[in-house]
């Protein structure tokens, strides 16, 4: 459990103040995956970097695990550090040491392990994160998503409980992304691992996370489980960036919905839902006839969803979304 | 032999290990005094973990002013202070403290700068390990400006190979001052060629020596 009680942060740059955290409260349970998404410069690497206090925070608190990190003296801090681990946009892998070695470190720093027991618990992750042929390889001789893992494994290195991530996909292909997020939400079960993640793609959040904060101008904005943000999504950033991931344009929306006439609605399905046939019954039923003018089947991490708009026409509109909220499908009338 | 009529084989092999001993020994101690001094540099510089305003500013403006010295003024400077250290300002052993004082700013200067060419992200890397001071400059500093510092020695060893030369204002011998003593001031040419051929192999050795160790160790 990570916990951030009024925590703020400011910079100064050439005597003036630059706030890149405002007074912020946040609460991240244990063994979730937990998003931050935000523009550029909107301080979610700083909110970030103060978990493991990269950062100094300049007030406020930093809980985890109910341990308060920013009382933590020098050694303290160090020994805190060492069950945490973080991964980077740019991998950050020691070029000069291989990738046994560089999975290796945080074990020889920490100075608890012998030698045979580093070797042991090296070659056990490199297998986990698929890498056992590549030990004795250079970073230099690696594609960007085998640095990842070997960034993966080396963070895991010491059995952490909390691992951090900072746009720890955003360097790869859309490809190799998916491979590394797969391997994050498998960890996350695996070893009920807290995932701090940055991104600022939206189908990132979409795909692994439980939770999502979104961030503004050193502000969240919005926060909340990931299907409620993302299905309903409130404020104006939080809606563009959804927008984004779903290719839709308002403008656009606001032209095709001129177009059609009747009711309009968005009705959104979760769960099971999602698969059952409702929309022809209760059409059947009701004598409503729709036209379907956009819409999405997907999951969100792995509860399938769909959200569909529609235009209705004719029969009893009302009896028709009454039983599509009985059936636990969410009605937005966006013109009625 | 009748083009190096004035050639004697045996000084010149005196020379040799003269130079070779200068080198050897001024080297080793710009090295043991240099990179710490280069690390204590570049941990107290600008935006760097050790910031101290105050102390960089000194330590900079120490080795700027021996950067600044001309060598044959330090060489001289020097008498009192060497006499102090090795007993004598003579001969190589009286040679050893002036090429130090020379080369070391000079060195450390280089180990700052290839300690500055380190990612920041890998010394945030092992910050985030839970690394301590001193681990990150042993652990992740060091090996990652490893070609960069052996560069840094190859540059410093042929800089003291020139420096060596001048050695013979305080009766060091060397190579260089066979070729200053007989080539250029009695005018006996062959002397100055034998002995310019051999300082110009030495720095080639040096130099393919460093090129091959910073080849091996980068591995980018
Ligand atoms: N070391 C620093 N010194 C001064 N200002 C900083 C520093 N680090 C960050 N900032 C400022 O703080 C604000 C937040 O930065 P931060 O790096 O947290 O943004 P971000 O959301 O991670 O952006 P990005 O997506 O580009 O990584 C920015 O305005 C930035 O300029
Ligand atoms: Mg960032």
């Amino acid at each position: 459990m990570i916990e951030f009680e009024r925590v703020h942060k400011t910079y100064k740059v050439g005597g003036r103040e630059i706030t890149a955290l405002e007074p912020c409260d946040l609460q991240i349970p244990q063994g979730q995956i937990f998003g931050l998404i935000g523009h550029s410069g909107a301080g979610k690497s700083t909110l970030l970097r103060l978990i493991n206090r990269l950062e100094e925070p300049s007030g406020g608190r930093i809980l985890v695990d109910g341990i308060d990190v920013t009382a933590l003296p020098a050694k303290g801090l160090r020994q805190f550090r060492q069950k945490l681990g973080m991964i980077f946009q740019h991998f950050n892998l020691l070029s000069s040491k291989t990738v046994a070695d560089n999975v290796a470190m945080p074990l020889k720093l920490a100075g608890e392990h012998t030698a045979a027991e580093i070797r042991t618990r090296v070659a056990m992750l490199l297998a986990r994160v698929g890498l056992s042929d590549h030990a004795d390889k250079y970073p230099a001789q690696l594609s960007g998503g085998q640095k990842q893992r070997v960034g993966i494994a080396r963070a895991l290195a010491t059995s952490p409980k909390i691992l951090l991530c900072d746009e720890a996909t955003s360097a790869l292909d859309p490809q190799t992304t998916a491979q590394v997020l797969q391997l994050l939400n498998e960890l996350n079960r695996e070893l009920n691992l807290t995932i701090v993640l940055i991104t600022h793609e939206m189908d990132v959040i979409r795909r692994v996370c439980d939770q999502v904060a979104v961030m503004d101008a050193g502000q969240i904005v919005e926060q909340g489980p990931v299907a409620e943000v993302f299905l309903h999504p409130k404020h104006p950033t939080t809606r563009r960036f959804v927008f984004e991931a779903e290719q839709l344009d308002e403008n656009e929306m606001a032209n095709d919905f001129a177009q059609v006439q009747g009711r309009i609605v968005r009705l959104t399905f979760q769960g099971q839902a999602t698969y059952a046939p409702l929309l022809g019954q209760i059409a059947r039923q009701s004598g409503v006839d729709y036209s379907i003018l956009g819409g999405r089947i997907d999951h969100i991490r792995d509860v399938p969803y769909g959200q569909l708009t529609l235009s209705l026409v004719g029969g009893d509109a009302d009896a028709a979304l009454a039983q599509l909220k009985a059936a636990d499908v969410t009605v937005e009338v966006l013109r009625a | 032999m009748n083009y190096f009529t004035n050639v004697d084989w045996y000084d010149i092999w005196m020379a040799t290990l003269d130079t070779l001993l200068m080198l050897g020994g001024s080297l080793f101690f710009t090295v043991l005094l240099g990179l710490p001094l280069g690390v204590l540099l570049f941990m107290t510089g600008p935006k760097q973990m050790f910031e101290r305003k105050g102390l960089y500013a000194l330590l900079s403006f120490c080795v700027n002013v021996l950067r600044s010295l001309p060598f044959i003024i330090l060489l001289i400077v020097m008498i009192p202070l060497t006499l102090l250290i090795t007993g004598t300002s003579l001969g190589v052993a009286g040679a050893i403290p002036p090429l130090v004082a020379g080369a070391t700013p000079f060195f450390a200067r280089l180990v700052e700068t290839a300690l500055r060419e380190v990612d920041r992200g890998i010394i945030e890397a092992t910050q985030a390990m839970g690394a301590s001071t001193r681990q990150i400059i042993v652990s992740a500093l060091l090996p990652e400006a490893r070609p960069g510092i052996i560069a840094a020695i190859t540059v410093t060893a042929i800089t003291l190979v020139s420096y060596t030369a001048m050695a013979g204002v305080v009766g060091a011998g060397g190579l260089g001052d066979l070729a200053i003593r007989y080539g250029y001031q009695r005018f006996q040419t062959d002397v100055m060629l034998v002995t310019v051929v051999l300082l110009l192999i030495l720095v080639q050795i040096l130099q393919s020596l460093g090129d091959r160790l910073v080849v091996h160790y980068s591995r980018k």
